[in-house]
């Protein structure tokens, strides 16, 4: 072998390696070149057979070769891989534009997120939430409220009643969230400061009227509160609420049996083009009920209401609901139509605070 | 409470415009629920004359009328069997918009002849039904005049809302009132009277009242009037009573029902002829005497109600409706007419009792001016003599009338403290005063009487209320509410806190929040272990929504049964509210509970989709307590859920005796009651008891420093031969147990029974994760691990290795 041709054995070993089309064929190769019986190897186990500078001049030239073969047989071998790889990936090509796999997402119901924001609202004016039965005395529902028996204001109520017991005490599905006004105001001493929402009852059902539905009660009391303060308070809610700076609030004059003086709050909107919008505008929109506590409350509750004052209002969850979220019928609010839900309903992840936004 | 414009200023001299007035009304507590201005839609129509009707050529039934508008004259088709030469009538020309049969006439050629115009019944017009023929007007009614204006509709009707306080404003008098205090006009004087008196009164008054129920009429006067014509009352009268809603029927009825809606003082008018003897008694009724109203039916009565009886019984029931026996009729010439007050607690319990709703209930039972039997009497009688002549008698007066005088101590000041408004002591005074109350000024204490049409006012804030109702409730300031601290406090309590965490965390499982009513129909409250007497609705208004609801459960099935009969199967929905074991406050829980149908997800191409069962209900509940912060790996697991629930695919979870949660498959029978059934996948539930989960004691902020281990934990699985009954609770415990402190998790991987397996047997698989804590673990160690777990498992558990 000494009288091999290096130049003539790289070229082609190079010639076979470029051939070479599979990661076992280019083994192959390198096994013919430079495994033990490889010719490379051969020809420098033979270098011994020169002597002086051929064996030199021999061995630098079969040493280029070994470089170049090593160099050739790597660059293919990552060539091979890199189509092997290009070729499983096109096998591997799918329809991205299939669905994936399906998640599922609830909802909360809007009036849950109302009664949040209503809560976030008055948590910032230092209001606490306070919580009753639903299932009320007589007593608490109306006496306490100056509403003794026979009062007027007792038929507009459409009160459902329960059975009686055996000793003829009949109870009532509470027809607001007054009563817990009382029920707070006996545990409590001045000064209070709380809202109360939850479900309320009236006997009537149709288009408008929901037997079951929600009320969020406020009662404040302390000293030097005024209605200057209540109107202060609610303004600041609707405001809030309904997220108009300068939405026009009215106070108008009106009657509850446990507020005295009473008033109705209007907010403005607009009826241009069928549509409502909250707002400024040519109309009003009667929102809730609201009052300095009358002074009679005060004593059955055992609040002197010559050293105490303040103030009560009631709204109504749906009608703020309603008016702030565009929902046009009462009814879908208590039937669970999933397709009402998806609709009107709220991503948990988002709840209502007042640095995120309500 | 409807009136019109011109009624309101028969009582108010005002320059106002009505628009003004109708922004004041709300701004005074008079709330204006609709305006209709007739005029409007009547503009149109004028009066006019058919100078010649003949007969229409190609038709029988028409006729072809040269009619005289005052404004040039129109050939007009009229068909009306009426339409004849010389009526006075209505004429709507071309262009009108005839609201009674929604067109605007355009020129028509009916049958080869052109109209131009319409001559126009009343139903046309939209003022009544009567449809007969084409309006017939007097003969001196002026042709060319608006109709609207000649027939009084050019009064604009006005209906308010009275909140029940406001007895004094259900009478247009009382409305005027209220204006004129507000500074927009002043109150007219009522017109006089000047009553020649004949005579005593022929039907005399006698009080029969038990001695302790004198209130019940503590004045009534009446007097007798003759040669009387009861003819149908005046045009303006008609016209007022039918704009706001009354029938025009007689003079006398139409007079009665004019005073109360003119003074809010309901009157009522006998025919003198038709009582029997010369007394009427005012008296309880006595058991079991009946009597036949003016609505023509028949009451039977009781000894607590109040009525007038003449000689042959019962023929009034006070304060709410006359009888049909002595009512006056059209042909009355002698009339006895009763003004009284009657208690109005009675009033109302009387009404309610028989269940009769009259415009003189109302009144009663809200409180009328306690004198008004003396003041009103001339007045009224004033008006009858006008009307249908005759003369009248002496008062018969009886009572000695109610105790309405009261001083209410005020000061002045009180506005401003009570609303931060403040009014000068002379404005408040002129204010109250021309609402009738009478002012005793003794510097800055003031002692004020409310007029007797007042019963409402009883303390200092009814008068503060009434000075700055009148004043204006726009000049409240907005003040803010002081705050103590600038940083606002938590509003919810750590437990109100827990059902808006619930909430979300539902949401974010895929379950979707529902909103339900709190009562359900009886029989399914008993399955569901309620429908207690106590629970039961007395009046519901459905048999369906008849009692509290024991249980959320049969309100989600409700829930899935509606949204599958829409086409949505796959349902997820949950609901935190209410649930009643009694009428107590403190039976009154609160609960979360979610219902699961159908697929999981939809079916799709990945084929990921998985019908729902027992053990989503299970992570439900269980990620529902993590969140409540309860140590669920603590919990145990009870098989004795309710018959609800499936008996072999369900369960409770429990904090020793305290169960918390319960979940499972529905039962098959229960879901057919829903209308529900499992033939597409089960139905699952779960409950979770937020009452019954006690709050974590008082947290604090710092949690316990973090033990993170630097060794690799080593996982171990095993797989044991057990008996089919060994729960795996049991099995995990055991293999924790034994492990101590080395097993941090043990889960099972896979549960086998079947081939291979001896009958009664199972094989469970468990993974058992080992975690030093202080060097790496050698094999040693781990193989006294594990041979601590295969002895615990066979000494708690009967369970042997499975080689």
């Amino acid at each position: 072998m000494a009288g091999a041709d290096p130049q003539a054995l790289k070229d082609t070993l190079l010639a076979a390696i470029g051939a070479a089309s599979t990661p076992d064929a280019l083994e192959a190769i390198r096994i013919e070149a430079l495994g033990k019986k490889g010719e490379l190897t051969q020809a420098m186990k033979s270098l011994g057979q020169l002597e002086g500078e051929a064996r030199r001049e021999m061995g630098q030239a079969l040493n280029a070769v070994k470089d170049a073969v090593t160099h050739a047989l790597e660059s293919r071998r990552s060539d091979l891989a890199m189509a092997e790889l290009n070729k499983r990936l096109e096998e591997e090509k799918v329809d991205v534009s299939l669905s994936h796999r399906p998640e599922t997402q609830g909802v909360i119901h809007p009036l849950s997120r109302t009664l949040e924001e209503i809560l976030a609202i008055f948590a910032e004016m230092g209001f606490v939430v306070a919580e009753g039965p639903d299932i009320e005395s007589d007593y608490y529902n109306f006496t306490a409220l100056n509403m003794p028996e026979d009062h007027p204001a007792r038929q507009e109520h459409d009160t459902f009643y329960m059975t009686p017991n055996s000793e003829g005490m009949r109870k009532v599905l509470r027809t607001h969230t007054s009563p817990v006004q009382i029920r707070t105001m006996e545990k409590m001493k001045p000064p209070i400061r709380i809202i109360a929402p939850g479900r309320t009852y009236r006997s009537d059902h149709d288009a408008t009227h929901s037997p079951m539905f929600h009320q969020c009660e406020g009662l404040v009391i302390g000293d030097g509160i005024t209605m200057g303060h209540l109107k202060g308070c609610l303004i600041e809610f609707c405001r809030a609420f309904f997220d108009v700076d300068d939405l026009p609030v009215r106070f108008r004059p009106s009657y509850f049996p446990f507020t005295e003086p009473s008033a109705e709050v209007d907010i403005g909107c607009n009826r241009d083009g069928g549509g409502l919008t909250i707002g400024a505008g040519a109309d009003w929109l009667e929102i809730l009920g609201c009052g300095m506590v009358n002074p009679r409350v005060l004593e059955y509750c055992g609040i002197d209401p010559n050293a105490h004052q303040g103030f009560a209002f009631g709204m109504g969850l749906e009608r703020l609901a309603m008016l702030k979220y565009g929902i046009p019928d009462l009814r879908p609010f208590y039937d669970s139509d999933l397709r009402w839900m998806r609709h009107y309903g709220f991503m948990p992840f988002d709840p209502p605070s007042v640095h995120l936004g309500l | 409470m409807k009136f019109t414009w011109s009624w309101l200023k028969d009582h108010l001299a005002t320059d106002a415009e009505m628009a003004v007035i109708l922004d004041a009304l709300p701004m005074l507590g008079l709330e204006v629920e609709s305006v209709a201005d007739r005029a409007d839609a009547l503009k149109p129509f004028h009066i006019a004359r058919i100078v010649k009707a003949e007969p229409h050529p190609n038709a029988d039934s028409l006729r072809v009328c040269q009619v005289d508008t005052g404004n040039g004259m129109v050939e007009v088709v009229c068909g009306a069997p009426n339409a004849a030469a010389g009526l006075v009538g209505v004429f709507a020309p071309v262009g009108a918009y005839v609201p009674g049969i929604d067109l605007t006439l355009t020129e028509a050629d009916i049958r080869g002849v052109t109209s131009r115009g319409m001559m126009c019944s009343e139903r046309e017009m939209m003022i009544s039904d009567e449809h007969d023929g084409i309006i017939s007007l007097p003969e001196d009614a002026p042709i060319g005049a608006s109709f609207a204006a000649y027939a009084g509709y050019d009064d604009p009707i006005i209906e308010i809302a009275i909140t029940p306080n406001r007895a004094d404003c259900l009478g247009v008098r009382g409305v005027a009132r209220d204006l004129a205090a507000a500074g927009y006009g002043e109150l007219k004087p009522l017109s006089d009277h000047n009553i020649d008196a004949k005579g005593k009164s022929d039907i005399s008054w006698k009080l029969d009242l038990p001695a302790d129920q004198q209130q019940l009429c503590p004045l009534v006067t009446g007097r007798t009037f003759r040669g009387l014509t009861n003819g149908a009352s005046p045009k303006w009268m008609q016209q007022r009573l039918s704009a706001v809603g009354q029938r025009p029927i007689s003079a006398l009825v139409d007079i009665t029902n004019y005073v109360m809606l003119d003074l809010g003082r309901p009157l009522h008018a006998y025919d003198a002829d038709r009582i029997k003897g010369d007394t009427l008694t005012i008296r309880l009724a006595k058991a079991g005497e009946e009597m036949t109203a003016l609505n023509e039916k028949t009451y039977a009565l009781n000894d607590t109600m109040l009525v007038i009886a003449d000689d042959d019984g019962a023929d009034d029931l006070a304060g709410i409706m006359g009888g049909e026996r002595t009512g006056v009729t059209d042909t009355t010439s002698k009339m006895f007419l009763e003004i009284a007050v009657f208690d109005p607690v009675s009033v109302a319990m009387t009404g309610r009792g028989l269940n009769i709703h009259s415009d003189a209930r109302y009144r009663f039972e809200r409180g009328l001016d306690v004198t008004s039997p003396d003041w009103a009497m001339d007045y009224v009688s004033q008006m009858v003599l006008d009307i249908c002549g005759g003369e009248a008698s002496e008062i018969d007066r009886k009572g000695g009338g109610a105790d309405w005088k009261r001083q209410i101590s005020y000061r002045p000041d009180r506005a401003e403290e009570l609303t931060s408004v403040v009014i000068a002591p002379d404005k408040q005074r002129h204010i109250l005063s021309t609402l009738g109350f009478s002012i005793s000024d003794d510097g800055d204490q003031w002692q004020v009487m409310p007029p007797p049409w007042r019963g409402d006012i009883v303390g200092s804030a009814d008068l503060v209320e009434e000075v700055v109702r009148v004043s204006g409730y726009h000049l409240i300031p907005e003040l803010s509410l002081p705050r103590d601290r600038v940083v606002s406090q938590p509003a919810v309590s750590d437990e109100q806190k827990r059902p808006i965490v619930l909430r979300r965390l539902m949401a974010g499982r895929g379950l979707s929040e529902a909103v339900s009513f709190t009562f359900l129909d009886a029989a399914t409250a008993e399955k569901y272990g309620g429908g207690a007497e106590a629970l039961r609705l007395v009046n519901p208004i459905s048999t369906d929504l008849s009692v509290m609801r024991p249980s959320l459960i049969p309100i989600l099935l409700n829930v899935a049964a509606r949204n599958q009969a829409r086409g949505e199967g796959d349902v997820g929905v949950f609901e935190i509210g209410p649930v009643f074991t009694g009428d107590a406050p403190e039976d009154q829980h609160l609960v979360l509970a979610g219902v699961r149908s159908g697929m999981l997800a939809p079916r799709e191409w990945t084929g990921s989709a998985r019908p729902v069962d027992w053990l989503d209900a299970k992570a439900d509940a269980i990620a529902a307590l993590a969140a409540l912060g309860v140590r669920v790996d603590a919990l145990q697991v009870r098989t004795d859920a309710p018959e609800w629930y499936h008996p072999g695919q369900s369960g409770t979870l429990n904090q020793g005796k305290v169960t918390l949660a319960r979940f499972g498959t529905i039962h098959p029978a229960f879901l057919a009651a829903h209308d529900l059934d499992d033939h597409k996948g089960a139905v699952a539930g779960f409950e979770v008891m937020l009452d019954a989960v006690s709050m974590p004691r008082k947290k604090s902020a710092q949690r316990p420093m973090a033990q993170l281990s630097a060794f690799q934990p080593v996982g171990r699985d095993f797989a044991f031969l057990l008996d089919e009954a060994v729960t795996a609770e049991n099995l995990i415990r055991a293999m924790k147990g034994a492990g101590k402190p080395l097993v941090t998790e043990v889960t099972v991987f896979d549960v086998y029974a079947g081939k291979g397996i001896p009958e009664g047997k199972k094989s469970v698989a468990l993974s058992v994760t080992l975690q030093p804590t202080k060097a790496t673990l050698t094999d040693a160690e781990i193989e006294a691990a594990s041979a601590a777990i295969i002895a615990a498992v066979d000494k708690h558990c009967g369970g042997v290795l499975r080689s």
